[in-house]
């Protein structure tokens, strides 16, 4: 499966946070790693939509859509700092 | 729909399409009509919803072609085995509805007040988001100066070809060409690579910033190529589009 990049989860971020989330800063729990969202390594169809941390490739994000929810595990963030 | 759109959060409304150009053999650039449409950044994108009589969805996401305060242009290119982008390029008329989403993204974006010297780097197309950059930069009477280094398979794939021609004022267009050349091309053939890179960009000691966007090979090698050049990982914007497009 390809791998793209933060930016193309852009659309379903500001669904699921009410706000433009792809220049938000994110710092991996596993390595520290500081970066953009949009840096992250995404990958749209994981199952489910998986970003991982571009440095240690550790998983960052998972969400996942479940009938008219969205399931969203953020436990591979230490912090995620929204301008 | 657009009526109810809540200021900041982000709802699928329609478009109407008022006008379709045919850019290359497989790429096409629609011009939308977009109720309500708040206004976009250079290199933001939009989100497309079809959906099928049987109810089956699909999403793709598009980049923004045109510039700020121009109305919303985007340029899609057609993949064979897509699920979206062969209706876009093929059936789609003028007059038609279309479900959209946007503008999205807060960190492809470029204003003039980022500085420069400003590389554009594309992959096919990936060119798409830039060139909404280049006319932003003509709009708004910046005087960035500006190099776009644009991979594409032949001539005849390259997008905005003409209007690419006329850029000057600042502005150079630098192509490179990996699979069909013309007889007598001058140009850089081949991939781009490290040392297409070393050639074209501005030296890292001009404080310069860089706008990478195409495949994800693509994207990889040109932002390894900067980052090899001193180029700080701040100052290089990258967008990946996967090799496919994502159809």
């Amino acid at each position: 499966m390809e791998a793209l990049d933060g930016n193309a989860i852009g659309g379903l971020l500001h669904e699921v946070f009410g706000t433009e989330m792809t220049a938000a800063e994110g710092t991996c729990a596993a390595c520290g790693a500081r970066a953009p969202v949009a840096q992250a390594v995404v990958y749209l169809d994981a199952p489910g939509t998986v970003a991982r941390c571009r440095h240690c490739a550790s998983v960052l994000m998972v969400i996942v859509a479940r009938r008219q929810y969205r399931c969203v595990d953020l436990s591979g963030l230490a912090a995620l700092d929204v301008r | 729909m657009a009526g109810t759109a809540v200021r900041g959060r982000l709802t699928w409304q329609i478009a109407t399409v008022s006008a379709i150009t045919r850019e290359t053999a497989r790429a096409v650039t629609i011009t939308l009509e977009v109720p309500g449409w708040p206004g976009h950044q250079a290199g933001q994108h939009l989100d497309v919803r079809l959906t099928a009589e049987d109810g089956y969805r699909a999403e793709r996401s598009y980049s923004i072609a045109s510039a700020p305060g121009e109305p919303v242009v985007i340029t899609v290119e057609r993949l064979d085995d897509g699920e979206v982008s062969p209706y876009l390029t093929d059936e789609l008329r003028v007059g038609d509805e279309l479900e959209l989403r946007g503008p999205i993204g807060g960190y492809f974006v470029w204003a003039p007040e980022d500085g420069g010297p400003l590389l554009l780097a594309a992959g096919g197309s990936g060119v798409v988001p830039l060139r909404s950059i280049l006319r932003y930069r003509q709009r708004s009477g910046a005087t960035t100066a500006t190099r776009l280094l644009y991979s594409a398979r032949s001539l005849a794939d390259v997008i905005y070809r003409d209007e690419l021609s006329r850029s000057g004022g600042g502005v150079e267009v630098i192509y490179t060409l990996t699979r069909v050349r013309p007889p007598g091309w001058r140009g850089h053939a081949g991939r781009a690579d490290a040392a297409l890179l070393a050639d074209v960009a501005w030296p890292a000691g001009q404080d310069p910033l860089a706008f990478v966007c195409g495949p994800t090979s693509f994207v990889e090698t040109v932002a390894g190529a900067l980052t090899g050049l001193g180029y700080p990982a701040g100052r290089v914007k990258t967008e990946r589009f996967g090799a496919t497009g994502g159809g």
